[in-house]
């Protein structure tokens, strides 16, 4: 009776001084880890968050989601035109609107997620000096919200493909692997990005026409063999080019590229964890400097 | 104080920012050019400044002048279940103390600790997108307070009822009225269950009525055992929720008492025990070349200057002051204020004796009564003003000259009569009270 006595005042104890959640405020110092544990337990905002930016996109327009489709499919129109049918670009034999919407449609995904993200932080700013929530959630949200509007584009590869009678091959399944570099390459530019142009707008300005330059950096209008040998292995380090070769492959059938792949996959990893650490070591001067 | 009974412990609290980047500018063509080309060098620096600080401009006493400490080594304890007040003038750092505490922003040096879950309010409303709807607004800005979507669902439909807006919850905010989107907004934060609640000066928002409600539902929140951090100005709502009050100062705590104490030091730094203040050189008194003060004084009825005055008795208060150029209308005034700093009423000299006549120069006394069983016990703060009409003129305006304190001898003849405890009130009237009586059957 006593025993169970002292575990009830025990555990009364336990539960009035709150020991599961104590703060402690300090100043920081040197390099962070990503707190992932923090992360999960905001996890609800993260999501009100990624859907806000969902239903903000479109809002008060007519067409509403249908853009996601209209407008890649604008872009792959003109390549096809200019590229295809004007400058003749080669393309190892497959039809050039094949060739030109399998890469186009990552390529949007990731040019409108590393733009909104690089630029997340200075919209957000409002948000940023009121609350704390952890600051990295403001570049990870348009990555995963554009993930959307990226599934809803799928549709134009998969008529493009249907109506190019290209069958489904084993390659198919390495697509999660691409994807999954597709969505890392601008989560790390983002973090990159968003936390430079808290200090120097420059970015903002710098961002648009970087984006243009990008797309001529990876085979999206032309293909990967036109890069002269010599030179492949330094081009093969643009994580860029081995999404968009990767993709090409997975739903081609062709030869899987791992000479072009493999670097890309190391940039990105690369990019990933420098872009997290250096977000992490800036965090703490956000407020005071934006 | 047991440790396991304190909620926020603050130790030494600083911070530090740059501020003032000067732009240079040049007036030579060439030299501007020359600036131009290098600039990008000199940006880089500059904007690098704000955040890396020399070995030098590590003291927060001899700094360089682009340096300002808004916080300089603040210490205190909150208990569990306080409801504490910080107050202090613009830009004493109580704001910067709360970003800190809510981790907004780093400290430059020293340490707190916060045991418990905490909700912070800089602002009501942050987040809400005008885009989406007042439902997706009431998840979007309660999650981003800290509440689960769970919890969300749970408080709906108080949080809706609250609001009084049911009729738009499904309309998209900008079609809001600003009220209507304050009172939303109000709403998903007043239903905050956190165990610390760190709170800026957001009460200050929607109409009167809904002010008020804000206010009872902050009190509930005080009186259910929660710990409460309220920053602001409004000394009313901080006398009203508070039991003690920490005064900010230049970064540094100033005073840490209980809620009254505090803020009548605030509002009168001196001790608010002045009964009289004068001038004795006319060169440094208020005024200027039509009119000066001389002296304001709080009297009793037989001319004794005190500043403890019995609630039963008449109240004198006056001002001399030197008219130094004839031909005006004047209109003497006080103000009197109360320590929860509420403006209690204004009395302007209505005396027919020179009321609408211009005076001529000389020196007059202008003697407000303020009868007895009128105010209410505690100390009372005067502000004193002289107008000219001809046009409305301030020619000086004296807030917080005087102060007297309402005594309450407990003889029984005085309102509150034979009643020993708190009695509430701005005002303590006598009234005349009658009964009338049938016997029982």
């Amino acid at each position: 009776m006593t025993l169970l006595n002292n575990k009830l005042s025990g555990q009364n104890a336990e539960t009035r001084t709150g020991g599961n959640s104590v703060t402690i405020i300090e100043p920081a110092s040197g390099w962070k880890l990503v707190d992932f544990k923090e992360l999960r337990e905001y996890r609800d905002l993260f999501y009100f968050l990624v859907w806000r930016e969902i239903k903000v996109l479109y809002a008060q327009t007519i067409l509403g989601l249908s853009w996601a489709i209209l407008q890649p499919l604008i872009q792959i129109a003109i390549f096809s035109i200019v590229f295809g049918k004007v400058a003749k670009v080669p393309t190892d034999g497959t039809p050039y609107i094949l060739f030109t919407t399998i890469s186009i449609i990552p390529w949007t995904y990731m040019s409108q997620a590393m733009t909104q993200s690089s630029q997340s932080l200075l919209q957000g700013h409002a948000m940023l000096d009121k609350i704390y929530f952890p600051r990295l959630l403001f570049p990870i949200t348009p990555v995963l919200a554009r993930l959307v509007d990226f599934s809803i584009s799928m549709v134009i590869i998969f008529i493009v493909m249907a109506y190019y009678l290209v069958h489904p091959t084993w390659n198919l399944l390495f697509l999660p692997l691409f994807l999954c570099m597709m969505i890392i390459i601008p989560t790390g530019i983002g973090m990159w990005l968003s936390a430079l142009s808290i200090r120097f707008r420059d970015v903002k300005h710098a961002m648009p026409f970087v984006v243009r330059m990008l797309i001529y950096s990876a085979p999206i209008v032309y293909s990967a063999s036109s890069i002269p040998e010599k030179y492949r292995i330094i081009y093969s380090f643009n994580p860029i080019v081995g999404v968009i070769e990767g993709f090409r492959a997975c739903l081609l059938g062709t030869p899987m590229p791992w000479q072009y792949i493999w670097p890309g996959v190391l940039t990105s990893l690369l990019l990933l964890l420098t872009g997290a650490f250096y977000f992490k070591r800036m965090e703490r001067i956000f407020v005071d400097v934006i | 104080m047991n440790d396991t009974d304190i909620a926020i412990k603050v130790e030494n609290i600083s911070k530090r920012y740059r501020i003032g980047l000067k732009e240079d500018m040049h007036d030579s063509l060439l030299r501007t050019t020359i600036d131009f080309i290098k600039s990008p060098l000199k940006n880089y620096r500059k904007y690098r400044s704000l955040y890396v600080f020399g070995k030098d401009e590590c003291d927060s006493e001899n700094g360089s002048s682009s340096i300002i400490w808004p916080l300089k080594g603040v210490t205190f304890q909150v208990r569990r279940g306080e409801v504490i007040g910080i107050i202090g003038r613009n830009g004493a750092g109580k704001s910067t103390l709360l970003k800190i505490l809510s981790r907004v922003t780093d400290p430059t040096g020293g340490r707190a600790e916060i045991h418990g879950r905490v909700s912070s309010l800089l602002e009501v409303g942050t987040g809400f997108h005008p885009e989406l709807t007042g439902r997706e607004n009431v998840y979007l800005n309660g999650t981003i307070l800290g509440m689960r979507k769970v919890e969300i669902d749970r408080k709906f439909d108080e949080i809706v009822d609250f609001s009084e807006i049911e009729k738009f919850i499904d309309t998209p905010v900008k079609r809001y009225s600003s009220g209507m989107k304050v009172r939303l907004a109000f709403s998903v934060a007043a239903h905050l269950e956190p165990e610390i609640l760190l709170i800026d000066e957001v009460l200050a928002v929607g109409d009167a009525r809904f002010q008020q409600k804000c206010l009872n539902k902050m009190e509930d929140v005080g009186h259910e055992g929660r710990t409460v951090f309220f920053v602001s100005h409004n000394m009313l709502a901080v006398s009203r929720l508070c039991e003690r009050v920490i005064l900010i100062e230049d970064g540094r705590v100033q005073v840490d008492d209980a809620a009254h104490k505090v803020i009548s030091y605030y509002l009168c730094p001196e001790g608010g025990s002045s009964a009289e203040k004068t001038w004795s050189d006319p060169a440094k008194a208020p005024g200027n070349t039509i009119a000066r003060l001389h002296a304001v004084r709080v009297k009793t009825a037989d001319g004794i200057i005190k500043t403890d005055m019995d609630i039963r008795k008449d109240i004198l208060v006056e001002q001399e002051f030197e008219v130094l150029e004839s031909g005006h209308i004047l209109l003497p005034s006080f103000q009197f204020f109360n320590d929860n700093g509420l403006e209690l009423f204004a009395t302007d000299d209505l005396d027919p004796a020179w009321r609408r006549k211009p005076r001529p120069a000389g020196r007059y006394v202008s003697t407000a009564v303020i009868p007895g069983n009128y105010l209410a016990e505690g100390t009372h703060f005067v502000f004193a003003s002289l107008t000219t009409v001809d046009p409305y003129v301030k020619q000086f305006f004296q807030p917080n000259v005087v102060s007297f304190k309402v005594v309450d001898s407990f003889e029984g003849d005085a309102a509150r009569g034979d009643w020993p405890f708190k009695f509430g009130g701005v005002v303590r009237p006598y009234l005349k009270w009658s009964t009338r009586y049938q016997p029982g059957v």
